[in-house]
C-alpha cells in the first residue's frame, strides 16, 4: 500500500492521485493554504502551503535542500512530508533523518516569511471588516505568523472598489492576490469578468471598465476570498460573524438542491454560504440560491391563519376558532370526488408524507394533486465562453425547475394513490373543495398555475407564504413554513435525497406542515419528522435510510420509483 | 590577442543584414548541408557534443535541452527564440538581430531541424523596433529565397518563423512567462513540471532558446566542434555539475567606462581584462568600485576585495565564465552584461535603482517576490533620504534571502535575481551603508516614490 509520511506518521493513499495538501490533511496536518482551491486549477502562488519534502527510500530519508508548495507538488510511495509544525505533531516514531537537519525549520520560517510579506499591504482594520472572526489570513497568522511586522514604512493604499458589480464590492487594500476568484470567473462560470491589473505590489483585481462582474454566479467569489477583500454588499455590515449559527442547509430555489451553510442569528437568516457536496452540486452555488432567501423575512409573508367572514373579507381567526379540521371534513362530506389536496413540490418528503396518509385517512376517495411546477426558462449549465454560449462539462448547472423537491413529493404520491395527477389537469375540474398546501416563495408561480376563468371551489384552504390569486378566493388562509423553518428532506433533479435540519424559528402563529398533518390525523405527540420518518420507511423503502439518520444533514442516493 | 570575432565578424560591413551579403560569407550552406547530408539526430549530437551552454542567462546545455523533447512526438513541437532581451545593461542580442540577422536565423533553421519542428516564433522585445524591422526584412528575404516555407531545399523540410512582438515586460523573457505571452496571456510564469520541452506554447512540447545560442549553433555547424572547444574555459575537475564554458561569447560593456561595447572574446577573460583591455577603463579616470558582472541579478563584485588563496588579486580578476562569478557570491554568468560602478557612486543609489527595476519588473504572482520587491524598494527608498536604521540592512538581507527558486519560495527566477543584487551589495559593502545610515546622508538624486497607480 502507497504511504507518505506526514510529520512522521504514516499515512496510507491508496490509489488516489494526492498533492502534499491533501495528503497531509489525510494525516490530520493542517497545510495552510490561499490560492489552493479543490475546485480550481493550481497556480501554487500564494505560498503558504510551503513545505519540507524528502523521499523514503531502502530505509534512508533523503531530504531536498528547498521548499516546496504543497499544493502543486504530488506524492506517491515514500514521500516524506514535513511541515512547519512538525514541533506539534502527533506522537510517531521519528524517521531516520541526517543528523544535521532540522526538520521543519525551513518550513516553519517560510510560512511566517509569507505571512510577514502578505500582511506588508494588508491593513490592519481588523475591527471593521466583515470577515474578521473568519479570516484566513487572522487564522494562520495567529497559527503560524510572527507577532509583530517589520514593516516602518507606509502601506500602499488603493483604492476600494464599490462598483465591481450590483451585489459584491473590492476593498482592494485587503486583497492578497490568490487570484481564486479569477480563477473562478475564467474556469467555472467561464465569464471572465475579474482579472489582474498592474504589477509587482501594485497589483489588484479589477474588471473591465463597463463589463461589471455580473453573471449568475458571481457570489462564489466572495466565498472563495479568504480574506475580506471581496464583500457581499447583502451581507456587509449586518452581522459579526462570530453571532452566527450555522446549519447546514439544502437550497430550495431550483431542483439542483445545493447544500448550503446557513447563517443565522436570533432567527434571521443572514447569509446562505455553499457546502461542499459532490453528490449534489459540487463547491458552488447561484446567486438566486445564495441571495433567494429574503422572501423568509419578507414583511408581505402570511404570519398568522386568515379566515373569511359572512362579509368576505379574510380576517386574522386564533386557530382555536378555525377548526380546518371540520371545515374540510364537511366539504369532503359531500363528495369526496369533487374534492382534491395539492400538495406542492416545496413540501418536504416527511411532510408531504404525513399530510397525504392524513388526508386519504380522512377520505379514501381524496385525491391528491403535485401542486404547479414553476419552470423558469431552461435549464442554465456553465461554464459559459466569451459569447455566453455553454461549454462542456457542466461545473454548475442552474435548474429551471424552480423548486426544491418535485421527485420526492412525486414519489410519496405514488405510493399513496398509485399515480401522480397533475395540479393543471384538476384545477379545471368543478370542484367543491380544495385544499392547497403550497410554500411558494413567489406569488406568481401560484398566478401564473391558474387558468383564465378560474372558478374558485367553494371550500379553499391555502397553506402558502405569500398571498396570490389563490388566496385571495380562499375561505381559509393559512400560514406556511420556508425551507429555513423545518427539518425535513428534499429529493433533487438527480434523486439524491438530502435532509436537513431547521436553521431558523418560525413565526409564533405559524403552524408547521407537519403539525397540520399530525392535527388533521388526530395523532398524538410531538410533530417531528423522526416519527414519520418510520412510518415512511416502512411505505417508502428507499426512505429507509433517513429513519435511522444520527446527524440531522445527510445526503443520499435515493432509487425513486419511476412515475 | 589572435582572436578572431566570429559571431560579430560581419556586423561591421556594408549591408550585413541582407541575405546576398550572407550568403557571399558562406551563409546558409551549414544549412543546406545539414539537410542534405545529416539527420535531425547528428546535428543534435553535434551541438549536444560542442558543450554549447544557453547564453540566455542560466546557461543550460543547449543539446540536453533538445533531448528532453518527447521522442517520437506527432508534433507540433514549437521552438521559440527568447529576444526579449530586458536585462538591464544587455544589448547583445540586439547587435545580432539589427546587424546579422541571417546568422540568428540559420541557426533557427538548423535548430528546428534537430528538432523537428515546422514552426518558430521569434518573440522580440518591444522596445527593438529598429532590430524587428531588420529582422522581417530577413525573414521576408528567406521566404523569398526558399529558405523558408515549405520543401526547403526540396528535402520536404518545412519551416515557418513567425516574429513575434512583445509589449515589455521583463518576466517575458522567463521562458514560462514568454510563453504564456506568446500565447495572448498575461505573462504569468507557470509552474513547473510540466517543463516546455513536455508540454509549451499551445500545450506542445516547446524549446526556448536565446538568440546569441542560435548564432552559436550556426558557428557550431559550420566550423565544427573543435573549433567551439578551443575556446572557453574546459570544466572545473573538482565540480562534477560543472558542464565547461566553450566558445565565444558576447560581453556588453555598461556604465562607468570610457567605452560602452559589445564585444566577442572567447569565455573565461576576466573582468579587469575586459573593462580595461576592451572598454578603455573606468571612466573619468577613476577606479571601479563595483562591477555587475553580467546583469543586474547576478549581483555585485567588490573590485577592492582579494580573492582568497590568490595573492594580490581581487574580486576584480575573476573570469567571466559561467562558474567564475558563482565563486564570489554572484548568482552566476547571466547574461554577460558588465556593469561597471566607479568609486564615486553611492551604493545606496545603486541599490535603489535595483529596488526599483525589480520592484516594478515583478510580475507580482507569488507572494514572497510580490511583497519581498516592493519592501525592498521603500526600504532603500528610505536609505537614500537619510532616513534608514542599521535594523534595515539585516531586514533587507533576510528578504533577498528568503525570496527565488533557490530557497524554493517562488515559481520563476526572477526573484533571485531581484534578491541577489541586495544581498551582495550589503554583504559586500556594508560599511557603506551603515555610514550612510549613520550620517543620515540624504542622496542627491532622492525622489518620492510614487505608492499607488498601475506599473
Amino acid at each position: 500500500m502507497p504511504t507518505v509520511y506526514v510529520n512522521d506518521t504514516p499515512v496510507e493513499i491508496g490509489t488516489r492521485k494526492l498533492n502534499c495538501v491533501q495528503a497531509a490533511e489525510l494525516g490530520g496536518v493542517l497545510v495552510p493554504h490561499y490560492c489552493y482551491h479543490p475546485g480550481l486549477t493550481v497556480v501554487a502562488s500564494c505560498r503558504m502551503c510551503l513545505v519540507e519534502m524528502g523521499e523514503l527510500k531502502d530505509g534512508k530519508v533523503t531530504m531536498q535542500p528547498k521548499v516546496f508548495p504543497g499544493c502543486q507538488t504530488p506524492v506517491k510511495d515514500g514521500t516524506v512530508i514535513v511541515t512547519g509544525e512538525y514541533d506539534k505533531r502527533k506522537p510517531a516514531p521519528a524517521l531516520p533523518y541526517d543528523p544535521a537537519y532540522k526538520p521543519g525549520e525551513r518550513a516553519k520560517k517560510s510560512q511566517a516569511d509569507t505571512l510577514e510579506g502578505l500582511l506588508l499591504n494588508h491593513p490592519l482594520d481588523c475591527p471593521v471588516c466583515d470577515k474578521a472572526g473568519e479570516c484566513k489570513l487572522q487564522d494562520y497568522s495567529y497559527q503560524f505568523g510572527r507577532t509583530e511586522s517589520r514593516l516602518v514604512d507606509e502601506k500602499n493604499q488603493p483604492p476600494n472598489k464599490p462598483d465591481l458589480s450590483s451585489k459584491i464590492t473590492l476593498f482592494t487594500d485587503r486583497c492578497i492576490l490568490c487570484t481564486r476568484c479569477v480563477r473562478f470567473t475564467r474556469e467555472v462560470s467561464g465569464t471572465g469578468e475579474l482579472q489582474v491589473v498592474g504589477r509587482g505590489h501594485h497589483e489588484e483585481i479589477d474588471v473591465f471598465p463597463g463589463f461589471p462582474l455580473e453573471n449568475k454566479l458571481s457570489g462564489n467569489v466572495v466565498d472563495l476570498c479568504p480574506v475580506g477583500a471581496l464583500g457581499s454588499k447583502d451581507f456587509l455590515y449586518t452581522q459579526r460573524v462570530w453571532y452566527l449559527k450555522t446549519t447546514d442547509n439544502v437550497c430550495g430555489n431550483c431542483a439542483t438542491g445545493c447544500s448550503t451553510h446557513t447563517d443565522t442569528n436570533k432567527d434571521i437568516v443572514y447569509r446562505l454560504r455553499a457546502r461542499e457536496n459532490h453528490d449534489a452540486q459540487g463547491y458552488w452555488m447561484c446567486d438566486e440560491g445564495r441571495w433567494g432567501y429574503h422572501h423568509t423575512h419578507s414583511p408581505d409573508r402570511i404570519t398568522r391563519p386568515l379566515a373569511k367572514g359572512a362579509d368576505g373579507v379574510l380576517r386574522p381567526t386564533p386557530w382555536q376558532q378555525l377548526q380546518v379540521r371540520r371545515q374540510f371534513e364537511d366539504a369532503v362530506y359531500v363528495t369526496a370526488r369533487r374534492a382534491v389536496v395539492v400538495l406542492s413540490p416545496n413540501l418536504t418528503v416527511e411532510e408531504a408524507y404525513a399530510l397525504g396518509t392524513a388526508f386519504k385517512k380522512l377520505n379514501k376517495e381524496l385525491r391528491l394533486a403535485l401542486g404547479p411546477v414553476p419552470v423558469v426558462g431552461e435549464d442554465d449549465h456553465y461554464p459559459k465562453n466569451v459569447r455566453g454560449e455553454y461549454v462542456p462539462p457542466a461545473k454548475f448547472t442552474i435548474r429551471a425547475e424552480k423548486c426544491p423537491n418535485r421527485l420526492g413529493v412525486e414519489a410519496v404520491l405514488t405510493k399513496l394513490q398509485g399515480e401522480v395527477i397533475r395540479f393543471a389537469d384538476v384545477v379545471r375540474e368543478d370542484l367543491n373543495a380544495l385544499w392547497f398546501a403550497g410554500g411558494y416563495r413567489d406569488p406568481e408561480f401560484v398566478n401564473a398555475a391558474l387558468p383564465q376563468g378560474w372558478k374558485a371551489p367553494a371550500h379553499l384552504l391555502v397553506q402558502d407564504l405569500f398571498h396570490s390569486k389563490l388566496t385571495a378566493a380562499a375561505t381559509v388562509v393559512l400560514p406556511a413554513t420556508t425551507a429555513f423553518e423545518k427539518d425535513g428532506t428534499f429529493v433533487n433533479h438527480a434523486g439524491l435525497a438530502q435532509s436537513f435540519p431547521r436553521a431558523v424559528k418560525s413565526g409564533p402563529e405559524v403552524r408547521g406542515e407537519l403539525q397540520i398533518a399530525f392535527d388533521l390525523a388526530g395523532r398524538k405527540g410531538l410533530a417531528t419528522v423522526a416519527a414519520v420518518r418510520k412510518d415512511l420507511a416502512n411505505d417508502l423503502p428507499q426512505f429507509a435510510a433517513l429513519a435511522e439518520l444520527k446527524q440531522p444533514t445527510a445526503s443520499k442516493k435515493v432509487e425513486l420509483a419511476t412515475v | 590577442m589572435g582572436f578572431e570575432p566570429t559571431l560579430l565578424a560581419r556586423i561591421n560591413k556594408p549591408n550585413s543584414a541582407k541575405l546576398e551579403g550572407y550568403r557571399a560569407d558562406g551563409g546558409y550552406a551549414a544549412f543546406e548541408k545539414a539537410l542534405k547530408d545529416k539527420q535531425p539526430l547528428d546535428v543534435v549530437t553535434q551541438v549536444k557534443d560542442s558543450g554549447l551552454r544557453g547564453r540566455g542567462g542560466a546557461g543550460f546545455p543547449t543539446g540536453l535541452k533538445w533531448t528532453f523533447l518527447p521522442k517520437d512526438h506527432p508534433g507540433p513541437i514549437y521552438l521559440c527564440i527568447n529576444a526579449d532581451e530586458s536585462e538591464p545593461c544587455t544589448y547583445n542580442n540586439r547587435i545580432l538581430m539589427e546587424k546579422d540577422p541571417h546568422q540568428v536565423l540559420e541557426g533557427i533553421m538548423l535548430s528546428c531541424y534537430a528538432i523537428k519542428s515546422n514552426r518558430a516564433y521569434f518573440y522580440i522585445r518591444y522596445e527593438y523596433g529598429d532590430a524587428y524591422r531588420t529582422l522581417q526584412a530577413a525573414i521576408d528575404e528567406c521566404y523569398a529565397a526558399g529558405l523558408l516555407g515549405k520543401n526547403i531545399f526540396g528535402k520536404g523540410f518545412d519551416l515557418d518563423i513567425f516574429l513575434h512582438r512583445g509589449a515589455g515586460a521583463y518576466i517575458c523573457g522567463e521562458e514560462t512567462g514568454l510563453i504564456e505571452s506568446l500565447e495572448g496571456k498575461r505573462a504569468w510564469p507557470r509552474i513547473k513540471p510540466p517543463f516546455p520541452a513536455i508540454e509549451g506554447a499551445f500545450r506542445k512540447p516547446t524549446i526556448v532558446n536565446n538568440v546569441e545560442t542560435m548564432a552559436c549553433v550556426t558557428q557550431i555547424m559550420r566550423r565544427g566542434i573543435d573549433w567551439f572547444k578551443s575556446m572557453g574555459v574546459p570544466p572545473d575537475p573538482k565540480n562534477p555539475r560543472d558542464a565547461g564554458s566553450y566558445g565565444p561569447k558576447l560581453y556588453t560593456l555598461a556604465g562607468h567606462v570610457e567605452k560602452p561595447i559589445c564585444v566577442e572574446v572567447p569565455m573565461g577573460i576576466t573582468c579587469r581584462d575586459l573593462v580595461e583591455k576592451h572598454g578603455g577603463g573606468v571612466w573619468k579616470g577613476r577606479k571601479a568600485k563595483s562591477v555587475n558582472p553580467g546583469g543586474l541579478s547576478m549581483g555585485f563584485l567588490d573590485c577592492n576585495a582579494p580573492l582568497k588563496g590568490e595573492d594580490g588579486k581581487t574580486e576584480y580578476d575573476i573570469p567571466l565564465d559561467f562558474n567564475g562569478p558563482g565563486k564570489v557570491g554572484c548568482l552566476g554568468l547571466g547574461t554577460a552584461a558588465v556593469t561597471v560602478i566607479d568609486d564615486q557612486t553611492s551604493m545606496v543609489d545603486v541599490l535603489h535603482n535595483v529596488c526599483q527595476f525589480f520592484s516594478h519588473e515583478s510580475c507580482g504572482q507569488c507572494t514572497p517576490c510580490r511583497e519581498g520587491t516592493g519592501w525592498m524598494l521603500k526600504i532603500t527608498d528610505r536609505l537614500r533620504r537619510g532616513q534608514g536604521r542599521t535594523e534595515d540592512l539585516d531586514v533587507l538581507v533576510d528578504v533577498a534571502d528568503r525570496i527565488g527558486i533557490i530557497p524554493g519560495t517562488t515559481i520563476c527566477g526572477l526573484s533571485d535575481g531581484a534578491g541577489w543584487p541586495v544581498k551582495t551589495a550589503i554583504r559586500k559593502f556594508r560599511k557603506e551603508f551603515e555610514d550612510a545610515i549613520r550620517d543620515g546622508s540624504k542622496s542627491k538624486y532622492a525622489r518620492p516614490l510614487a505608492m499607488a497607480g498601475a506599473h
